[in-house]
C-alpha cells in the first residue's frame, strides 16, 4: 500500500512549480504533425488550453497520459517524466475525455466506484467515493440508473465523476461542455471553477470556447496549428499594452481594416456588424487619444463612424490576437 | 440550510500500488457473467458430460461386470476434454466476443488506461475472465473426475498407473483455453460487434476445418492437419493423454502452430488496445 499524492502537489504549493511541463515536443501522426515543437508551462490552479478545433489540444492532453508517444520532446507532469513514470502519474491524474465514453452494463455508482479501484481505491473506499462525488455532480438522483440511458449532459457529468472518484491533484478536462444545455452548461462551468478555486484540484481545461476557459481558469494556453502562440496570466494577457474599442463604420470595411492595419492597429469582427479594434500603446499616435486617431484615420479616408466606444480586453481579444484572426 | 452540506472532499486513505488493476477487472468480468441467467444456464449445461463420465466411472468401480466396458483410461479423460470442445466454443463467444469490442464500442480503453494501469494489465484482466470460465468447464470437471476415480475406486492404483493424467489434463485444458481466450480476445480487439466478432471467430474454426477436410478429401493424406485450428490441438492432445496421434502431421508442426496463433493474437492485441485510435 501507498498512501496518497504527496502534500506538495496541492495548489497550496510554491506557484512557480509548473504542474505540467513540455519542452520541444513534436507529435506526428503518419505525416501530419499535431504538435509542432510546442514548449509550455502550466501552472497550478485552473488553466485553459485554448484553441480552436484541430488545434493540437486534445493530443497535447493524449500524450501527457501517455496514449500517444511525441517523436521528440520531453514531458513532465506533476514533476514526474511522462515517459518513465506514466503508472505514477496516472494514479494522480483524472481524465475526462471528449467523447462519450463509459464502461458497458453498469449503472452509474458501479461505474465511478469500479474507476476508483482501477484507481487503486479499497472497494469500500470506492464505493463510498463513487456517491460522494456523484452527489457533486448532480448524478444523486440518477445513481442507479445504467450509464447507457444517460442523456447527453449526465454523460459529461458521469466523466467528471469518474474523473474525481480517487482524489486526482491534477485533472485534464476535454471539451467539458460539450454537447451541454445552456443551464447543464452552467452548471458544468460552476463545478468545474469550484473544484479549480475551492476544493484545491489543478486543473487543465481543455476548450474552444473562449467563455468557458475565462470564467474558469485563471491562465491559459493558446494553441493553432499545433503551436503555443500564447501564454500566462489571462489578467496579464488580456491587460495593460494597449486598449480595445468597438467600432462600426459605414463606408469600405477592407480598405479601413488595411488602414487600422498599416496604423498598427489590430481588428477582428464579432458576430454582428461590430469589430473590435485593439490599439497596441503607442499606436494611438504621440498624444495617446486612442480615439481621436481612430477619427482621424477615418476623416482622412472619407469613412463614416457610426459607433465606437471603449470595451474591455476579453479572452476572445487575446485569442484572435494570437492566432491572428481576422 | 442543511446541517451537513455533502460536497466534494479530498481523499486521505490508502491506495494500492499499481500492479493490480487487472485483478479488478477480472472480477468485475466474472461477476457479470455470473449474474447472468443465461451464462448460468450454459455453465451447468456444460458440466453434464462431467456428470455422465462421473456415472461412468461409479459404475465400473462398484460393478466389476461393467469394468471391461466402462472402466476409466487415458483415453477416456482425453475423449472427455475433446467433448468439452462444444462448450469451449460456445462459451468463448458468449463470454469473449464483447469483452474488449464493447469496451471499444462504448470508447472504455480511454477510461481504462488513464487509470494508473498499462495495456498487459488491461488484456490480462480480460484474458482472466475468459480464461477462468473456460478452465471450470476443462480442467477443473476433469480434474475432479480424477479424484472421483480414485474415491469410488477407494485406491490409488489407477492413480499411480496412470501419473501423467494429471499434467496431461492441466496441459491439455491450459493449451486449449490459453489458444480460445488469445485468439478471441484479438478479434475482439478488431471490431465494435460482439456479434461480428462471434461471427468471425466461427468463421475462422469451421473455415480452417473446411479446409482441411477439402484437402483431405483430393488428396487423402492427413499430414495437412495443420491447416485446421481445432486439428492441431487434437494432434497435441493425442501426445500428452499418450495416445496414437490421429493425424500424419509431426506434433511439433501443431504446436508451432497453436503457439503462432497465440503469438499472432498478442500482437493483435499489442497494436489495437491503446488509448487512442489513430488513423493515418
Amino acid at each position: 500500500m501507498q498512501s496518497s499524492a504527496p502534500a506538495d502537489s496541492r495548489p497550496g504549493a510554491p506557484a512557480t512549480d509548473p504542474v505540467v511541463l513540455l519542452d520541444g515536443v513534436t507529435v506526428e501522426y503518419g505525416a501530419n504533425r499535431a504538435l509542432q515543437e510546442v514548449s509550455a508551462k502550466f501552472s497550478r490552479g485552473a488553466v485553459g488550453l485554448l484553441g480552436p478545433n484541430g488545434a493540437g489540444k486534445s493530443t497535447m492532453l493524449k500524450a501527457l497520459l501517455g496514449f500517444i508517444k511525441p517523436r521528440v520532446g520531453r514531458m513532465s507532469v506533476l514533476g514526474l517524466d511522462v515517459a518513465r513514470e506514466p503508472l505514477a502519474i496516472r494514479a494522480r491524474l483524472g481524465y475526462m475525455p471528449e467523447s462519450d465514453a463509459h464502461i458497458p452494463g453498469m449503472n452509474a455508482v458501479t461505474f465511478v466506484a469500479y474507476c476508483g479501484q482501477l484507481a487503486g481505491l479499497p472497494a469500500v473506499d470506492a464505493m463510498q467515493r463513487a456517491h460522494e462525488v456523484l452527489y457533486y455532480v448532480g448524478l444523486d438522483e440518477a445513481r442507479y440508473r445504467n450509464v447507457e440511458t444517460y442523456s447527453t449532459g449526465m454523460k459529461q457529468r458521469i466523466k467528471l465523476a469518474q474523473a474525481l472518484v480517487h482524489d486526482p491533484d491534477l485533472l485534464f478536462l476535454d471539451e467539458p461542455t460539450n454537447g451541454m444545455d445552456p443551464k447543464g452548461r452552467d452548471e458544468m462551468l460552476e463545478l468545474i471553477h469550484d473544484l479549480g478555486h475551492n476544493k484545491n484540484v489543478n486543473l487543465i481545461l481543455s476548450s474552444h470556447l473562449l467563455p468557458d476557459v475565462e470564467f474558469t481558469c485563471d491562465s491559459v494556453v493558446v494553441m493553432d496549428k499545433g503551436k503555443v502562440v500564447a501564454q500566462g496570466p489571462i489578467d496579464e494577457l488580456k491587460g495593460p499594452g494597449g486598449r480595445v474599442f468597438e467600432l462600426r463604420i459605414k463606408g469600405s470595411l477592407p480598405a479601413f481594416v488595411e488602414l487600422l492595419n498599416q496604423a498598427g492597429m489590430e481588428c477582428h469582427g464579432t458576430d454582428e456588424d461590430v469589430m473590435r479594434v485593439f490599439v497596441p500603446t503607442g499606436a494611438g499616435g504621440s498624444d495617446g487619444n486612442d480615439q481621436r486617431a481612430i477619427f482621424a484615420l477615418a476623416a482622412r479616408h472619407g469613412v463614416q463612424v457610426r459607433h465606437l466606444r471603449p470595451s474591455v480586453p476579453t479572452l476572445e481579444d487575446v485569442f484572435a490576437k494570437a492566432v491572428g484572426e481576422e | 440550510m442543511p446541517i451537513h452540506d455533502q460536497s466534494y472532499r479530498r481523499y486521505g486513505g490508502l491506495k494500492t500500488s499499481p500492479g493490480r488493476a487487472w485483478s479488478v477487472i477480472a472480477r468485475a468480468g466474472i461477476m457479470t457473467m455470473i449474474r447472468k441467467r443465461a451464462f448460468m444456464g450454459l455453465m451447468l449445461f456444460a458440466w453434464l458430460p462431467f456428470v455422465v463420465r462421473a456415472v461412468q466411472i461409479y459404475v465400473a468401480a462398484n460393478y466389476p461386470q461393467t469394468e471391461t466396458l466402462l472402466a476409466p483410461d487415458a483415453k477416456m479423460f482425453r475423449d472427455f476434454l475433446e467433448q468439452q470442445d462444444f462448450f469451449v466454443f460456445v462459451m468463448t463467444i458468449y463470454v469473449g466476443a464483447g469483452l474488449i469490442a464493447q469496451d471499444r464500442r462504448a470508447n472504455a480503453l480511454q477510461i481504462y488506461l488513464s487509470k494508473p494501469l498499462m495495456r498487459a494489465e488491461y488484456i490480462a484482466g480480460k484474458a482472466a475472465v475468459l480464461f477462468t470460465f473456460l478452465m471450470l468447464v476443462t480442467w477443473v470437471p476433469g480434474i475432479l473426475l480424477l479424484f472421483l476415480q480414485v474415491m469410488f475406486k477407494g485406491s490409488f492404483e489407477f492413480l499411480k498407473a496412470n501419473l501423467f493424467l494429471f499434467p496431461a489434463i492441466t496441459v491439455g485444458a491450459l493449451l486449449e483455453a490459453l489458444l480460445a481466450t488469445f485468439t478471441m480476445l484479438a478479434l475482439s480487439s478488431l471490431s465494435k460487434s460482439s456479434r461480428y466478432v462471434g461471427i468471425l471467430y466461427s468463421g475462422i474454426l469451421f473455415f480452417t476445418a473446411a479446409i482441411y477436410g477439402a484437402m483431405l478429401a483430393i488428396t487423402g493424406d492427413t499430414s495437412l492437419s495443420w491447416l485446421s485450428v481445432s486439428s492441431n490441438l487434437h494432434q497435441i492432445v493425442d501426445l500428452i493423454f499418450r495416445q496414437t496421434p490421429r493425424y500424419a502431421t509431426p506434433w511439433q508442426v501443431s504446436l508451432i502452430v497453436v503457439l503462432g496463433l497465440i503469438a499472432l493474437s498478442i500482437s493483435v492485441l499489442e497494436r489495437r488496445v491503446r488509448g487512442v485510435e489513430i488513423v493515418t
